[in-house]
């Protein structure tokens, strides 16, 4: 089961350049919350708090609260290692583990983390690629072929099986499909629909139709700041605010 | 250019036979090419050639199996060198490898401003230092504390040679890893130092590789550094810890000694200590190629 996110007063900054001001969202559980705005709005920042991902800039700072479900993850004595484990990740650009197997890719986030029976780990990669509809395409080559000698939309599906495979409660996606071809991006998104029922979704999209067709919620950033939060219909038909609509008509950005 | 559409006037200048002055160049241009790599071949060609020539007829199972015989009897063999270079060659690894990878992880994974830049400095410095005056390093480190030479020692001077080329090909190596490939290992919630060993490490260990077997053949045929840390030995010996034999040096007081047939031992002796890089770095190349997915298999 999902859980939900509670954002209050989030600010992030990379050496002096302040990326997030005073963000505050509430992300309901088992739910798609998408997160849009023109380049460097700080959208993939703010998705990169959300599992401290952000602190792994040496030139990194952050104030403010991120809690996920009942848990602060910026709270005294919580292990930011603890908190990406729990929180899974999928990427702009599909990156698999380039020396290892498919298999390997999935079983990596479980075996890494010191977890090795077999028959286990077989099962769990299996559940993973098939709740990432790649288990059919690759089910007979699993230890054969590596991750790279997959196509890109295959490369992502099975970074998404990788991220699966940990059992996280939450799943962030940064543009996952910014990098696909429409057919792959269809897929991907069909998965984004159907992974909800199980994970609370947030996903970073350049790609305004895609907000539209994945997400429940949407969010519009603009130079650090949220400007506008909503149900996604709202959104796209009647937005409260005139720049979220100048963005979403194509007026800039 | 606004013809582009047209499809006519491109696949007519695709089907036009090559101009003679085009065909010229790119003849001349593969020639110069090839007679490079030549040219790069040539010495080492020669080199083994030659070796194979002067030394394949001296050598035989007592060659192989036995240790040298006092001037004037003849017969003996190399075995305590050929032994002891593997002693030798094993310890500087054990030494070199760890010291020398490990720098480079820091270098490129961990390390910030200055330090990074002074530890990458004195690598590039070390690098460049005169083999003998490591050796007279490791002497004074180990041999004049212990009061003898031993194959510590020179295992010791062979270490502090191998650590500046796998520091910096390992740096060099861990820097092509995409970022990519870290954050994928950090927001899988890996610790840090698995991801740098078990990740980004794995995804560059060909080319670390590599640089440890550059560094491994390069000390392989080092003589000056051993000629007061390991010393040599005409006897048996299998303590670390005692004078030990070494091919390097085996072969140059052979190859200075005023007797044709120890003239002979020392040409045997070097081409066994090529076949003994060639095979080391070949085995090293084969196994680590196991269980590793190619790049782009």
């Amino acid at each position: 089961m999902g859980v939900g996110i509670e954002v209050r007063d989030l600010n992030a900054w990379f050496g002096k350049a302040q990326i997030l001001k005073e963000v505050n969202m509430t992300v309901g559980a088992n739910a798609v919350t998408a997160v849009i705005g023109p380049s460097g709005c700080g959208k993939s920042t703010f998705i990169r708090c959300l599992n401290r991902m952000h602190e792994t800039n040496p030139d990194a700072k952050l104030t403010g609260s991120v809690k996920v479900g009942d848990e602060e993850i910026y709270g005294q004595g919580i292990d930011a290692v603890d908190v990406r484990r729990k929180i899974g990740m999928v990427f702009q650009k599909p990156n698999p583990f380039p020396t290892m197997s498919i298999y390997d890719n999935v079983a990596a986030g479980l075996r890494l983390n010191g977890f090795n029976k077999r028959r286990e780990l077989d099962v769990a990669v299996e559940a993973s690629l098939q709740m990432a509809a790649l288990w059919d395409e690759v089910k007979d080559v699993l230890k054969k072929k590596s991750g790279s000698s997959l196509s890109g939309g295959q490369q992502q599906r099975l970074c998404i099986a990788r991220a699966l495979a940990v059992q996280p409660e939450l799943l962030l996606m940064d543009e996952p499909a910014s990098a696909l071809d429409p057919i792959s991006t269809g897929k991907i998104e069909e998965l984004i629909f159907q992974l909800k029922t199980q994970y609370t979704v947030v996903i970073v999209t350049h790609n305004m139709q895609q907000a539209a067709r994945v997400a429940d919620y949407t969010g519009f950033f603009l130079m650090g700041k949220l400007i506008e939060f909503d149900k996604t219909e709202k959104i796209f038909t009647t937005p409260s605010d005139k720049r979220t609509e100048d963005y979403i008509t194509g007026r800039f950005g | 250019m606004h013809n582009m559409s047209t499809p006519g006037p491109v696949s007519t200048t695709l089907s036009k036979p090559l101009s003679l002055w085009r065909r010229a160049t790119n003849v001349g241009f593969i020639a110069l090419a090839s007679a490079a790599a030549v040219l790069v071949l040539a010495p080492l060609v020669a080199i083994f050639g030659y070796l194979l020539y002067k030394g394949i007829g001296s050598i035989n199972v007592a060659f192989l199996t036995n240790t040298p015989k006092p001037v004037g009897e003849s017969g003996g063999g190399m075995a305590n060198a050929i032994v002891g270079s593997m002693m030798i060659l094993g310890l500087g690894s054990l030494i070199g490898v760890p010291f020398g990878i490990g720098a480079g992880i820091y270098m490129a994974e961990f390390g910030r401003g200055k330090l990074v830049t002074l530890v990458r400095f004195t690598a590039d410095v070390l690098n460049g230092v005169p083999s003998i005056v490591v050796g007279i390093a490791a002497y004074a480190m180990v041999v004049l504390p212990q009061q003898h030479f031993s194959a510590v020692a020179g295992g010791v001077a062979l270490g502090i040679m191998m650590v500046p080329t796998i520091a910096r090909t390992s740096e060099d190596m861990l820097l092509m890893v995409p970022n990519t490939i870290r954050e994928a290992a950090l927001g899988l919630g890996i610790p840090q130092w698995r991801a740098t060993l078990q990740v980004t490490l794995r995804t560059a260990s060909k080319g670390v590789i590599t640089g440890c077997m550059l560094a491994f053949a390069r000390v392989a045929g080092e003589t000056a550094p051993l000629l007061f840390t390991a010393f040599g030995n005409q006897f048996w010996n299998l303590n670390p810890n005692q004078p030990t034999a070494a091919l390097p040096i085996q072969i140059y007081s052979y190859a200075i000694s005023p007797f044709d047939e120890w003239h002979k031992q020392a040409w045997a002796g070097a081409l066994i200590l090529i076949v003994l890089i060639v095979v080391a770095v070949s085995a090293v190349r084969f196994v680590t190629s196991r269980g590793t997915m190619a790049n782009n298999a």
